[in-house]
């Protein structure tokens, strides 16, 4: 469902993606993991145009991601992203930001933009908590929120940017749970994440980034529980057993 | 003291009348300069080399003048060019185009200290540039302005005095054309002064309210 042909990406000389190809088939869950630095979020943004790419191609169902083409538009209404810091709108209640994409973008009837953004939401367990403003909120609430706001765009696929990196860790569980519901469901996601642990019972494949390239990329379980590649097994070896 | 009084009463009305201009110049000027205000601020956060730079140019060209020669040029350069305006709408140009660059500079700043993930946000829900402004950039962004933009409309009321220079007839003018005839300068500019106040502390009062409402509303 979205592929990667050769991408390369560099800011200035300075190279951040050397040529990276995989695929993502539609209902998987990918999971990309690797040091700080490895390239594996500006990847991601690329995916939704965030980011341009200098050289070779991302295909969504073989519709060529173009960050500067005026496809981009529809294209990120059939991507959605969720964020490390969450980015929910301020001035709006969490009802209102699940509703915003729908009835502005989407130009869907009010009435029932509300009604499918209160089931999102009760779905992700804040039914008490629609006509909140975002400030009053916890990190876990409002990252669910965010997932509501990109579910409620009825998207092919989500991107998940380390959506768990800015939670206090009592928190981590209530969003990889919702995250896991839907993986359950079939959604297609590719995860920039930490979680090895997530990662090893969620995804059907992982990808590991060092340096702007895949050094190794398989089945989530394969990958994660015996790593070929020695850069992953040191990776592994420091995110398991920090100390 | 009551002496003050008899002659403040025999004042009030000439004040009055040049109070009402001061009002009319003041609002006018301020509607206009807050829309072209928000216009500049726009046009150079646009991204648009050819729309952000003139208006750049403009911008500093306008800061750099001092607003009386603004007004000289508005009232007595542009007949010459085959404009003409009466003193009043001179007046209300000149204020209005001069605040519109303090203003918009004032936006400017508000629409780039909006944080950066929300403008990411609207993009990935499939918001093209003008929405995302309106929607998600402006409301936030008002709310950052609004205290220096309060200041700036008091600001601009005081200087509406300084077209008494192109002869509008304003709260100021009618002060000093009052004090050269009676030459009572100490009942004259103490009223002036006195109704300068009441404009401009209800003014600080009302936007200190605004300011407070939108930040209960987040």
């Amino acid at each position: 469902m979205i592929s990667f042909n050769n991408v390369h990406k560099a800011y200035g000389d300075h190279e951040v993606l050397k040529g990276i190809n995989a695929e993502v088939g539609k209902g998987q869950v990918v999971c990309l993991i690797g040091p700080s630095g490895s390239g594996k979020s500006t990847l991601l943004r690329c995916v939704n145009g965030l980011e341009e790419y200098q050289k070779g191609d991302i295909l969504i169902d073989n519709d060529r991601v173009d960050a500067e083409a005026k496809s981009i538009h529809s294209l990120r209404t059939r991507v959605s992203m969720v964020f490390q810091r969450f980015n929910l709108f301020p001035h709006m209640t969490a009802l209102e930001n699940v509703m915003e994409g729908p009835v502005h973008v989407l130009k869907e009837n009010k009435a029932s933009a509300r009604k499918h953004a209160e089931e999102l939401l009760t779905r992700v367990g804040l039914s008490e908590k629609m006509d909140f403003y975002p400030s009053a909120l916890s990190g876990g609430q409002q990252q669910r929120v965010a997932i509501a706001r990109a579910l409620a765009m009825k998207p092919e696929a989500i991107l998940f940017d380390e959506p768990t990196s800015a939670l206090d860790p009592e928190m981590v569980g209530e969003v990889l749970q919702v995250m896991r519901s839907l993986a359950e469901e079939h959604m297609t996601m590719i995860v920039v994440t930490h979680e090895i642990q997530f990662a090893r019972e969620v995804a059907d494949s992982v990808l590991f980034l060092d340096g702007g390239k895949i050094v190794e990329q398989g089945q989530a379980r394969e990958v994660l529980t015996n790593p070929q590649h020695e850069r992953t097994q040191d990776f592994l070896r420091r995110v398991t057993h920090p100390v | 003291m009551t002496d003050f009084f008899t002659r403040s009463a025999e004042y009030l009305p000439l004040l009055l009348s040049g109070l009402w201009l001061t009002v009319a110049v003041t609002v006018l000027s301020l509607v206009l300069a807050t829309a072209l205000g928000l216009l500049w601020a726009l046009l150079r956060t646009s991204g648009v080399p050819w729309l952000s730079g003139p208006t750049r140019v403009f911008v500093e060209l306008v800061r750099g003048i001092p607003i009386l020669v603004v007004l000289f040029y508005i009232y007595f350069v542009m007949p010459e060019l085959g404009v003409d305006l009466t003193a009043f709408q001179a007046g209300v140009i000149g204020l209005a185009l001069t605040y519109s660059c303090y203003i918009g500079e004032t936006f400017r700043a508000g629409i780039e200290a909006v944080d950066k993930g929300q403008l990411e946000a609207a993009k990935s829900i499939g918001m093209k540039r003008p929405m995302m402004m309106r929607r998600i950039v402006l409301p936030q962004a008002f709310k950052i302005v609004m205290p220096p933009y309060a200041n700036n409309s008091v600001m601009l009321l005081k200087d509406s005095s300084q077209v008494s220079v192109i002869s509008v007839a304003e709260l100021t003018m009618q002060g000093k054309m009052l004090a050269s005839s009676t030459f009572d300068n100490m009942t004259v500019f103490t009223l002036v002064a006195l109704l300068y106040l009441c404009l401009t502390i209800p003014l600080n009062l009302g936007m200190g309210r605004i300011e407070k409402m939108l930040r209960r509303s987040r």
